[in-house]
C-alpha cells in the first residue's frame, strides 16, 4: 500500500539527512533490509493509532531539536555499585573513559567491529528480533535504528556474569542526535545484569535486542538522564526461552519527550518477564511507556507495573498489551498502570489491552489516576510530619510497587535515593 | 493544659453547626472523659483540635499551654504536644511502620529545636515499647496498619503515643471494635503513660473503657455542648440510665 504523501515526504526528508554506516556483508544486508522496512512503513506520524497520545514529530524530524546541557548536582547513579563501566558520549563509545571490555563468562564488542567481520553470531539477532517485533504493530523508529545505528555493543553472556555491565550515556553537545543499537545474548544457564544511565544526547534513538536462552536470566535497570530538554525513543525487543527470566526497570525523571517501547515474546514454557517503570514529571514533560508482551508458550508469567508521578502540566502515557496466543495455557499475566496527579493540570492517558486466545489463563489489568490520599496525609501530619515530607513519603509509597520489581537491593536503593532527591528538590 | 472556650464549629461544605459552644479545661495530670450519644459532636471535637480539614471554627478558642491550637497546622499541633489516637487508624500501603515513626519522632524533635534521635536509640526505645504493648517486631516492619487487625491498629496508635510522648492525648473511641483482652492491653498502655505532666481526653460511647482507664472527670456531651460534668460516678449513671435523661436535663 502506498504511503500517504505527507508521511512519505517526512520519511524521505529524514532519510536524506542520514548516512548508513559501512560494514561487512551480513551487516549491510541487515541494514538494507531495515531501510526497506522503514520505507514500507513510513516513519510515525501524529495520526497513527499507535501514536495517538504522543506526538512523534520531534522524534522523526530531520534535525534533532537542541537540548541544553544539564549540570546535575548529585553524584552519578550506580557510583556505589561495583560494575563494568562503559561510556558513550553523545552516542559515541569512549574507550578512554571505559573499563576494559572483558569479564568472566562475558564477551563484549563494539557493534562497528562485529559488523565489520564476515561471520558473527550477532547476525542471527541484529534486526531479527526487531523485525519480529514489527508484527502485529509497526515500530518504524526501531527499523530506522537498525538501518542507521552508528554505534552500540554486542554482549554475550556464556555463564553467570558477576559484575553488572553498566552503560553510561553522557550528553555533551546541545545538538547531538545519537542512534545506538545493542545486541545481548544470554546463553542457557547464564545470567547478566545490565545497567543504563544518562541522557545520551539531545535526541536519542536506542534499540536493544535481547535473546535469553533456556534457563538464562537477564536483569535490566535503567535511569534515564535528568536533562529537561532531552528526547528519547527507545525499544527493547526480547525473546525468552524455556524457564528464562527477564526483568527490566526504568526510572525516568524529567525529559521533554520520552517514548519507551518494550516488546517481549515468551517463546519457551515457564518463562518469566517483568517490565516496570517509575516516572517523575514536572512541567514540560511527556513520557510514554508502550509495552507489548506476547505469550506463546505454557505456564509463563508476565508483569507490567508502571507508576507515574505528574505535576505542573506533565503528561504520562501508558499503552500496554498482553497477547495470549492459542495454546499458551496457564498463562499468568498481570498489568497495572497508575498515575499520581499532584495537581489539576497534569494528565495521564492509558490504554490497557488484553487479547486472549487460550481458555485456561489468569490475566488481570488495572489502571487508575488519583491525587494524594487526603486521609493518609492528615494521619501522617497529625503525627508531626510536615506536609511536604508526608507528601513525599506517600509519593514514594505510590511508586513502591514498581521499584520493588528490582530484585537487587543495592540497585533498588540507588533508584530510591534518586526519587527522594527529585522529590526533595521540589519540596521548597 | 488544654483550654477550650465557647468552641463553635460548622462543616465547611454545608451549613451545619456541629459544636455549639464547647467549654472544657483539661489539667496536666488529669484524665477527662467525654461521653455522649452518636452524633453529639465528640469525634468532631477531636478532629478540630488536631487540625483536620473540612471544619470551620465560627467562634471560640482552643489553647494548649496558652498557645492557640486553631492557628497551627496539624504537624505544628503535634510538635506542640497534641496527639490524637484515631477511631479508625488509616492504612498506608508502601510506608513502613518503622520509617513512619522514626520520621515522625525526628520531625517533632526538629520542630522543637531538639536533637534528632539516632537509629540505635530509636530502635531500642521502640522495641521496649512494642514489647510492653505485645506488638510483634515483625509488625513494625510492615506498612502502616496494612493487614492489621482492629486490635493491632489500636495498639499501634498507643505505640505511636508512647514513642511521641505527647503532653496532651486525645483518644477517640479507642475501645471501638476491641474485645475485652485487647481493650485491657490498650488501657494498660494508656495507664503506663499517665503522669503529672500529661493530660488525657478520652472520648467514648460506652462506660466499659473507663473501668480500665479511670477518669478524674467525666463530661456528657449532647448536641454539640457539654451538658453535664461530674466525677467517675457520672459514667456509671450513663451505664444504668442511658443518655436520654442526662441529655434531657439541660434541654
Amino acid at each position: 500500500m502506498a504511503l500517504p504523501k505527507a508521511k512519505l515526504d517526512a520519511t524521505e526528508a529524514r532519510l536524506a539527512s542520514m548516512t548508513r554506516p559501512e560494514g561487512g556483508a551480513w551487516a549491510t544486508a541487515a541494514r538494507e533490509a531495515a531501510l526497506g522496512r522503514v520505507r514500507d512503513m513510513g516513519l510515525p506520524a501524529r495520526r497513527d493509532e499507535y501514536w495517538k497520545f504522543t506526538n512523534p514529530e520531534s522524534l522523526v524530524q530531520a534535525e534533532a531539536p537542541l537540548a541544553a546541557l544539564f549540570e546535575a548536582d548529585e553524584a552519578p547513579i550506580f557510583d556505589e555499585i561495583d560494575r563494568l563501566r562503559i561510556v558513550f558520549v553523545d552516542g559515541v563509545f569512549d574507550a578512554d573513559a571505559s573499563d576494559d571490555l572483558t569479564g568472566e563468562n562475558l564477551s563484549i564488542e563494539r557493534l562497528v567491529d562485529a559488523a565489520a567481520s564476515d561471520i558473527h553470531w550477532a547476525k542471527d539477532l541484529y534486526g531479527v528480533l526487531e523485525t519480529a517485533g514489527q508484527t502485529p504493530v509497526q515500530r518504524p523508529l526501531a527499523a530506522l535504528n537498525t538501518a542507521y545505528a552508528t554505534d552500540g555493543l554486542v554482549i554475550h553472556a556464556t555463564g553467570p556474569v558477576s559484575k553488572p555491565v553498566s552503560l553510561i550515556y553522557q550528553h555533551r553537545s546541545e545538538s547531538s542526535d545519537a542512534i545506538l543499537h545493542h545486541v545481548v545474548k544470554v546463553e542457557a544457564g547464564a545470567s547478566l545484569t545490565l545497567l543504563e544511565n544518562g541522557p545520551a544526547a539531545a535526541r536519542f534513538n536506542k534499540v536493544m535486542e535481547v535473546d535469553v536462552a533456556d534457563t538464562g536470566t537477564f536483569h535490566h535497570v535503567r535511569a534515564q538522564g535528568r536533562d529537561h530538554e532531552r528526547r528519547a525513543a527507545t525499544h527493547i525487543f526480547a525473546r525468552l526461552g524455556t524457564e528464562s527470566v527477564f526483568k527490566s526497570f526504568t526510572l525516568t525523571a524529567n525529559g521533554v519527550m520520552t517514548r519507551n517501547e518494550c516488546v517481549i515474546e515468551l517463546t519457551g514454557d515457564d518463562a518469566v518477564a517483568h517490565v516496570a517503570g517509575a516516572c517523575l514529571g514536572d512541567g514540560d514533560f511527556h513520557h510514554d511507556d508502550t509495552v507489548f508482551i506476547t505469550h506463546d508458550a505454557e505456564r509463563c508469567e508476565s508483569r507490567q507495573v508502571f507508576k507515574k508521578v505528574l505535576r505542573n502540566g506533565a503528561t504520562g502515557v501508558f499503552q500496554g498489551k498482553i497477547l495470549v496466543k492459542p495454546g499458551a495455557q496457564k498463562t499468568d499475566g498481570y498489568q497495572i498502570s497508575q498515575s499520581l496527579l499532584l495537581d489539576d493540570d497534569s494528565q495521564f492517558l492509558a490504554k490497557p489491552e488484553l487479547e486472549i486466545y487460550a481458555d485456561d489463563v489468569a490475566c488481570s489489568h488495572g489502571s487508575t489516576s488519583g491525587a494524594i490520599d487526603e486521609e493518609a496525609l492528615f494521619y501522617l501530619r497529625s503525627r508531626g510530619l510536615p506536609e511536604g515530607i508526608a507528601t513525599d513519603l506517600l509519593t514514594l509509597a505510590f511508586l513502591a510497587e514498581a521499584v520493588l520489581e528490582i530484585e537487587d537491593e543495592a540497585l533498588q536503593d540507588a533508584i530510591v535515593s534518586r526519587i527522594e532527591g527529585w522529590l526533595a528538590r521540589r519540596r521548597g | 493544659m488544654l483550654e477550650i472556650k465557647n468552641l463553635n464549629v460548622k462543616l465547611e461544605e454545608e451549613d451545619k453547626q456541629i459544636l455549639k459552644g464547647v467549654d472544657l479545661t483539661v489539667e496536666a495530670g488529669k484524665v477527662h472523659a467525654i461521653m455522649g450519644p452518636n452524633g453529639s459532636g465528640k469525634s468532631t471535637l477531636s478532629y478540630v483540635l488536631s487540625g483536620r480539614d473540612g471544619y470551620e471554627v465560627t467562634d471560640g478558642s482552643a489553647l494548649l499551654d496558652g498557645d492557640d491550637l486553631l492557628e497551627m497546622e496539624p504537624e505544628e499541633r503535634a510538635a506542640a504536644g497534641l496527639f490524637l489516637a484515631f477511631q479508625y487508624p488509616i492504612e498506608i500501603p508502601g510506608v513502613g511502620n518503622m520509617t513512619f515513626l522514626r520520621t515522625a519522632v525526628n520531625a517533632q524533635r526538629k520542630a522543637r529545636g531538639e536533637e534528632e534521635m539516632s537509629s540505635t536509640e530509636f530502635l531500642k526505645l521502640i522495641r521496649e515499647k512494642a514489647k510492653e504493648l505485645k506488638i510483634d517486631t515483625e509488625m513494625l516492619k510492615r506498612p502502616v496498619n496494612v493487614g492489621f487487625s482492629g486490635g493491632e491498629k489500636k495498639r499501634n496508635e498507643i505505640l505511636q503515643m508512647a514513642m511521641l510522648a505527647p503532653k496532651m492525648c486525645i483518644l477517640d473511641e479507642t475501645d471501638s471494635g476491641l474485645d475485652v483482652d485487647a481493650m485491657k492491653l490498650v488501657a494498660d498502655g494508656v495507664n503506663a503513660l499517665r503522669d503529672a505532666g500529661r493530660g488525657f481526653l478520652v472520648i467514648t460511647h460506652y462506660q466499659r473503657l473507663l473501668d480500665h482507664i479511670k477518669p478524674d472527670v467525666v463530661h456528657i456531651m449532647a448536641d454539640g455542648r457539654i451538658v453535664k460534668t461530674g466525677g467517675p460516678e457520672l459514667a456509671l449513671e450513663v451505664e444504668t440510665q442511658g443518655y436520654g435523661d442526662l441529655a434531657g436535663e439541660v434541654a
